[in-house]
């Protein structure tokens, strides 16, 4: 089976965010696996072992996401794609990232494609069903459970905490909710195999693409932090005291219930 | 300039969803004065058309068949390209829900056009649509706008207030035909959990577990307050990894981001990434036993005490003030 993952390298979700000239500023920062591409790349190696097959990694970006590609190839994935856009896309969106892996992926016969289902940056979950949508194969989204039996596949997707069970075929392409799995770490000798796995570096000269076929169709104006919040007030004195002030000053000084 | 700018109205089990009403008063921003027109697609669904235009839709759209009774990326994107065809908008607004996140980013490809995903306010500034949207859930903003084509956007749930509900208002509500053809992806069960009561990303008030919860049966009296004051129950990742509750209910920068008007935090730390599911909630409320938990330094008002104990009182207060009211 031939399967593919779409990975973003994303800040750590320990990091806090701060400004640097009105952009984020990314010294220093911890940079990991965009934490539900990880569901996705575990899940795409489980179906590789029982289906046999081979997973490669696929990563829009710079030559810095290299490193969270090593990472998933130490996991067991089995080759890694960074298409890197460094020196032709400036300020690109969703619009081109599905773009530029839709051209890769149009003529790699994919069964399986599989993402998160959002990265904790951007927080847009577009790119999933763009890239589905561009390469004319179903999707599903959100999916908490895969089951593949020869080209039918049943999934069990997220929905607002409800479960959908959806009978589909490949080939498809799906977005990873968690739940869907336990992300393994990657072993000793994993790290040490995923050095001599391949790892191809593509530009968009050679997807046979130009800056002005994925420009982007939005553009960002302004990052701003949100208003520091101020610790408020703990109350004291006698708890059935502090319930009975906490229901009042939410009814009459809040005014939310 | 003024724009033709689609809402597609959203249905669930029979009625729409208070998203489709703030999306119809996005909508009218990014029209700029232009027609407002509601689409909705399903089954047996055309008698809510009203509803749309009381909440501000100029006329309606409906796409009904029997393939549109569950929602599908196939069948609604059908539904919605088919009327695009007919109406040529130059705007698009659907909720930023399961559906509006699943169905937009296909329009969007189909179309060639940007989205704009989970904006929680919209403004017509200096002859652009400027959006807001948090990023890096929550823990920033942006400002955007659509530089070629379309001016697409889902709206985050409970952020954009809804226009007054009039329904002396008057519009046609028109059906198209459309020809749906074959799902390549079926709906064969639907299994609810969390149905049960109101929806995490919609509710005006969360109760919100931590590992302090320390059970399944913990939650209990979260839901029971949860209850009283027409409210969900949530939970931080402590709680989910140690399978007290559903991965469904998590809050934080995995897991939902919710804005609430009011948000209690029951026995939770307060960890960077839960808080960057729930901070911008209007006013939250900390419960925890430890007074130096990070939580209380973005709650409003905080109590420190075991939340078995402070979680019934809170209930049985509330009960009373409903009572009086």
């Amino acid at each position: 089976m031939n399967i593919y993952v779409l990975m973003k390298r994303t800040f750590d979700t320990e990091e806090k965010i701060a400004l640097s000239g009105g952009r984020i500023n990314e010294d220093g920062a911890e940079f990991i696996i965009n934490p539900y591409d990880e569901y996705a790349i575990e899940e795409a190696i489980q179906v590789r072992d029982a289906n046999c097959g081979e997973v490669t990694v696929i990563s829009v970006g710079n030559e810095e996401a290299e490193k969270q590609l090593r990472t998933a190839l130490a996991m067991g994935a089995d080759k890694a794609v960074l298409i890197n856009t460094e020196d032709d896309v400036e300020n690109g969106d969703q619009f081109t990232t599905a773009k530029i892996l839709a051209e890769y992926l149009k003529d790699k016969e994919a069964d399986l494609i599989l993402g998160g289902n959002v990265a904790i940056d951007g927080g847009s979950g577009q790119v999933g069903p763009r890239v589905a949508e561009l390469l004319r194969i179903p999707y599903v989204t959100t999916i908490t459970k895969l089951e593949i039996d020869g080209s039918d596949v049943t999934v069990t997707r997220d929905v607002e905490g409800d479960s959908e069970i959806i009978e589909t075929s490949l080939p498809l392409l799906v977005t990873a909710q968690q739940g869907l799995n336990e992300p393994r770490y990657p072993s000793l000798p994993g790290i040490m195999k995923a050095k001599k796995k391949p790892l191809e570096e593509l530009e968009l000269d050679d997807l046979d693409l130009d800056e002005d076929d994925v420009e982007a169709k939005t553009k960002t104006i302004e990052i701003y932090l949100p208003p520091k919040k101020e610790a408020g007030k703990v109350l004291s004195g006698e708890l059935s005291d502090q319930v009975k002030e906490l229901v009042n000053l939410l009814h009459t000084e809040a005014k939310v219930i | 300039m003024s724009r033709k700018v689609l809402v597609l109205g959203e249905v669930r089990d029979g009625s729409l969803r208070n998203v489709s009403f703030e999306a119809i008063a996005a909508a009218k921003t990014v029209a700029e004065g232009g027609e407002v027109v509601g689409v909705l697609a399903g089954e047996a669904v055309s008698a809510l058309g009203a509803e749309l235009i009381s909440y501000g839709a100029d006329r309606v759209v409906v796409v009904e068949d029997a393939k549109l009774s569950k929602y599908t990326s196939d069948g609604f994107s059908q539904a919605l390209l088919a009327v695009i065809d007919q109406e040529q908008p130059e705007g698009l607004v659907f909720g930023h829900t399961a559906l509006g996140k699943d169905l937009s980013p296909r329009i969007a490809a189909k179309l060639s056009s940007g989205l704009v995903s989970d904006a929680t306010a919209v403004e017509a500034a200096g002859g652009n649509i400027v959006f807001t949207r948090p990023i890096y859930s929550g823990k920033a903003f942006e400002k955007k706008v659509v530089t070629d084509g379309l001016i697409f956007a889902t709206v985050r749930p409970n952020n954009i207030a809804p226009l007054e509900k009039d329904e002396s208002r008057s519009g046609e509500v028109s059906s198209l035909s459309v020809e749906i053809k074959d799902l390549r992806a079926i709906i064969k069960e639907v299994v609810r959990k969390a149905a049960e009561g109101v929806d995490l990303s919609e509710a005006k008030v969360v109760i919100s577990g931590g590992r302090g919860v320390k059970s399944a049966d913990g939650f209990k009296p979260l839901k029971e307050l949860a209850d009283v004051l027409g409210g969900a129950v949530g939970a931080s990742r402590g709680a989910c990894d140690a399978e007290y509750c559903d991965y469904s209910l998590q809050i934080g920068q995995t897991g939902k981001v919710v804005t609430p008007d009011l948000y209690i935090a029951c026995g939770i730390s307060g960890a960077i990434q839960h808080l960057a599911g729930m901070s911008n909630s209007k006013v939250i409320v900390a419960i925890n036993k430890d007074p130096e938990a990070n939580i209380f330094k973005v709650a409003d008002y905080g109590i420190v005490g075991d939340l078995f104990e402070v979680v019934p009182m809170l209930t049985e207060e509330f009960k009373k003030l409903k009572v009086h009211q």
